[in-house]
């Protein structure tokens, strides 16, 4: 039995900095309108912020039936509480079956608390989305601490929610139907913010070092050592790319924690990948998208990274990453081409 | 202070899932503290040590990881505070959040609750926004920086994708940390035998004023359908010969991909 409302909604949190939508919410968007293919269904993309009407336009056409706008100069700075009101007063008043965040630093901070408002679930990190004829969501989320995936449900509670990791739904070059803008209530009684921003510092580190490099290499607890860092530095930076990392170089403390590429860390794009020392968990892997040629370098060769890559080095990677070092600075014998 | 016992994260590689029931067995892994825990605790220790006040670390776990939680006594906590009982195993987040925000209720007054921002068996990021929720107090995640200054206030570094920002906010706040808000300390042998005399509390869900439905499993608005092993579509070629060899072809075929020239 179909106990749908006639008109089902599908909401996708457009979270943008400095007026610029992030990536993640194309992807969403997207997505979204695949998955909400049926008739009857609607997707909205919830947008907030302060002059956010040249925003509003970057919006349109990427798969949005709706886009809901609320603009009030207490939303120019995401402080928490100043979104968590708007967002909860728009969800109780259009009681969308489905809400959407990226899983960004905004976005995993506000559907937590806007879950637990709403007294519903919400599922993290989430790899792929699947939605029944029923209006169910089905999250599939990368399992911690093992190579598995989870299908995860909220059978009971509405809205269902979900974060899902940047990087995972490709954004179609196709141009969507055109969306109708809608405004939604903006202000608020009183400073809801739960803090004060006194200075913003932007990153030093462009972010996108890591998201936009050709090659990466990517050390993981195989390297043993703080010591043998430089090591895997080396390699990335001679075949122009970036080094990053895997969690356990980060919690042990031989890296930064910008470093980290995966689920809770930096998802990655380069043509070539290269992991050393990196047993092969989901957790890391869903943040490498899109590479031509996977590389990994393990000393055992039942690493489970070999599974999810195209070429596998057995060895001790600190025989092998000098010796590529090597041979890479080897000058061209003659004739090669 | 909030602490979780996680399976050791450097042993995961010995979770399998149980064919039949479809749940984890993490056998033979032994617990520990989160790693990220630790460096909460010690930003939570270094507040009461320049500014006083006392730190309570709450872990809700089973009865067994007791030993493993009483490290966060030799850390510098003064009192460690066990939530356990049957009725909360098997939550999601929002159970989490509810049982450990009804505990830190029960036990009194509160500044501050600080938490790691995630957890390494679950990854989320979600339990300390979740937390400050049900206690109705402000919520602020990915801090690198955290200081008392007058007047109640909180001054904190928060690091986004975009970069940093301070803020300032007031007591009573929910803080969780990141690994570089600070090098947690070496414990000493001295601190071990000095924790043995300090306060240990196991409460239960009798002993909590749970006034929500939100507890366990069964309390959990979300369910796991299933676990599964992705496909595994693409086994690597494998290179053989020493290292040196494998290093050689490798070169090779990054020179011919255009990755390094000369």
């Amino acid at each position: 039995m179909d106990n749908r409302k006639p008109e089902s909604r599908i909401w996708v949190f457009a979270e943008q900095r400095s007026g610029q939508p992030v990536d993640v919410v194309f992807e969403l968007l997207a997505k979204t309108r695949l998955l909400a293919a049926a008739p009857g269904w609607k997707v909205g993309a919830l947008l907030i912020g302060h002059n956010v009407t040249g925003t509003a336009a970057l919006l349109d056409n990427r798969g949005a039936d709706e886009i809901l706008v609320a603009d009030d100069p207490a939303l120019e700075d995401y402080r928490g509480g100043n979104y968590l009101a708007v967002v909860e007063r728009a969800v109780r008043k259009h009681k969308p079956d489905v809400v959407l965040f990226g899983a960004t630093s905004m976005g995993v901070d506000l559907a937590a608390r806007l879950a637990a408002r709403l007294r519903t679930g919400l599922s993290g990190h989430c790899v792929d989305l699947e939605l029944s004829d029923r209006g169910e969501l089905t999250a599939v989320i990368p399992w911690p601490g093992g190579d598995f995936l989870g299908r995860i449900v909220c059978p009971r509670r509405r809205p269902q929610m979900a974060t899902v990791s940047p990087g995972i739904f490709d954004v179609p070059r196709n141009v969507f139907p055109k969306a109708k803008i809608l405004t939604v209530d903006g202000t608020l009684d009183s400073d809801r913010g739960f803090y004060r921003i006194v200075e913003k510092t932007p990153e030093e580190r462009k972010p996108g070092d890591l998201e936009n490099a050709r090659v990466v290499v990517v050390g993981g607890y195989g390297i043993g050592a703080r010591e043998n860092w430089p090591l895997v530095k080396e390699l990335a930076s001679l075949l122009g790319g970036v080094a990053g990392a895997t969690r356990p170089p980060v919690d042990e403390g031989w890296v930064t924690a910008d470093l980290m590429v995966g689920q809770s860390g930096r998802t990655v794009h380069p043509r070539l990948y290269i992991g050393v020392g990196v047993s092969g968990h989901l957790h890391h892997l869903v943040g490498v998208k899109g590479t031509e040629l996977k590389v990994a370098v393990n000393q055992d060769p039942r690493a489970a990274i070999f599974d999810h890559c195209d070429l596998g080095l057995v060895g001790d990677y600190r025989e092998i990453v000098p010796a590529l070092i090597a041979a890479l600075k080897k000058p061209r014998a003659a004739g090669d081409l | 202070m909030c602490i979780k016992p996680v399976p050791d994260p450097k042993q995961a590689d010995k979770m399998t899932i149980d064919g039949e029931t479809g749940t984890m067995i993490r056998r033979d892994i032994p617990f520990v503290i989160n790693p990220l825990d630790r460096h909460a605790l010690e930003a939570a220790v270094q507040i009461r040590e320049r500014h006083g006040g006392r730190v309570t670390a709450v872990s809700m776990a089973p009865g067994d990881a007791l030993p493993v939680l009483k490290e966060s006594l030799a850390r510098g906590a003064d009192r460690l505070v066990l939530l356990s009982d049957r009725r909360f195993a098997g939550g999601d987040t929002l159970a989490t959040a509810c049982v450990i925000a009804s505990a830190v209720r029960h036990l009194g007054a509160f500044d501050l609750v600080m938490c790691g921002d995630e957890t390494t068996d679950s990854g989320t990021f979600q339990v300390s926004a979740q937390i400050a929720e049900f206690l109705d107090v402000p919520n602020i995640m990915h801090v690198d920086d955290c200081r008392v200054s007058p007047g109640d206030g909180l001054r904190l570094r928060s690091r986004t994708e975009e970069g940093a920002f301070t803020a300032e906010g007031q007591f009573p706040m929910v803080v969780a940390v990141t690994v570089d808000i600070n090098e947690p300390r070496y414990v000493t042998l001295m601190d071990v035998l000095d924790s043995e005399s300090k306060e240990v509390v196991v409460l239960s869900a009798d002993d909590l004023p749970l006034e929500e439905p939100w507890i366990g499993l069964e309390g959990s608005p979300t369910r796991v359908l299933e676990l599964f092993e992705p496909e595994r579509k693409n086994r690597a070629e494998m290179l053989s010969g020493t290292p040196a060899e494998q290093a050689e072809v490798l070169a090779d075929r990054l020179r011919r991909m255009g990755f390094r020239n000369g």
